[in-house]
């Protein structure tokens, strides 16, 4: 449910963008979604053929980059995936460890046809 | 012709928009607001009935009640001392800053020192939308299990301040405090524990003189 406020943000982003471009038609738009951030590409892309109807960006594709949680050890700098139920490093078994990526939501770039 | 045009912005920039004005509307009253977040069940409900009480003649407090499902409402938060708008979500699984800027100019903010805005109950949707509040404190009780930092670091990523409600249940539980407190340092290195059992009362004063400190922080600002 919480995919379609997403995905309205999306959509406000890309017009906003589109109209300082002067463009006609989007025709893709690079999304890049982080594990953490908890959105489902799927559920948006639903909610987008929705949305971008009568817009200048119907039918655009929306191409999500997604980018997996990872964590980095503070004491060996290693970076590595959340273990099951644990988040102490892989390598070196320390538990002081820092999120290094996976929160990012963002909409990174759109293509455009300009106007003839 | 074609070409790519950098977009690089964050998809909730309009709602965190509307949250800058809730924050600036909440300064400059000097009022500390509070988003509170938890599952169904955790205790947000009875932490707040169990904090009216105690503060009772030494803050004035307001409530905003999005969640439906557990809904304290005006009329228990009046009993209680504190004037409480709800606000009606028409089933959403969050609140967002829109909601709460609609609800601010119900409620007597010159009156107050503190708002407790309690977040519909889940643990998904709600971790993605900023109010405007100083605060995300996260109920999290102990019959959820010690393993809920791992299963939704979305939400345990954004904690100021964490209550573990029933404590008074530990020693019926296999809960383990060091490996959940573990996932919470890592995921939100700077969020304050309270350890409390609103049944029980054990653990509350810790609580109530983070609350009293940081209201106070916020209206020496204001």
């Amino acid at each position: 449910m919480h995919e379609l406020a997403i995905t309205q943000g999306i959509l406000d982003l890309v017009t906003e963008h589109a109209a300082a471009a002067g463009a006609a038609r989007v025709t893709a738009i690079d999304v890049v979604v982080g594990e953490m951030s908890g959105f489902l590409p799927d559920s948006i892309q639903f909610y987008w053929d929705e949305l971008s109807e009568g817009t200048v960006a119907r039918g655009a594709t929306l191409r999500f980059r997604r980018v997996p949680l990872r964590l980095a050890c503070v004491d060996c700098g290693s970076l590595f995936p959340p273990g099951d139920g644990c988040f102490d490093c892989s390598a070196c078994g320390s538990p002081r460890v820092r999120v290094a990526q996976g929160r990012e939501l963002r909409v990174e770039s759109i293509d455009v046809e300009e106007t003839a | 012709m074609n070409q790519r045009v950098p977009v690089v912005e964050k998809i909730t920039k309009a709602n965190d928009r509307i949250a800058a004005l809730n924050r600036a509307l909440l300064d400059r009253h000097g009022v500390f607001g509070l988003n509170l977040l938890a599952s169904p069940g955790a205790g947000k409900t009875s932490l707040i009935e169990a904090t009216l009480p105690r503060l009772r003649g030494r803050l004035r407090v307001g409530v905003v009640e999005g969640d439906l499902a557990t809904s304290l409402d005006a009329e228990r938060a009046a009993a209680a001392g504190a004037p409480a708008v709800q606000i009606t979500t028409g089933g959403a699984c969050h609140l967002d800053a829109a909601m709460v800027n609609d609800a601010l100019p119900r409620l007597p903010l010159a009156e107050l020192d503190l708002l407790i805005v309690e977040n519909v109950g889940n643990l998904i949707c709600p971790a993605s939308f900023a109010l405007g509040t100083h605060a995300d404190v996260l109920v999290a009780s102990t019959p959820e299990g010690d393993d809920k930092p791992y299963k939704y670091p979305s939400m345990y990523g954004r904690v100021g301040a964490l209550v573990i409600n029933k404590i008074d249940l530990l020693p019926h539980l296999d809960f383990d405090m060091e490996r959940f407190r573990r996932g919470v340092a890592v995921l939100s290195p700077d969020a304050i524990a309270f350890p409390l059992s609103c049944r029980t009362g054990e653990g509350l004063d810790a609580w109530i003189a983070w609350l009293m400190a940081r209201t106070r922080q916020t209206r020496g600002a204001g």
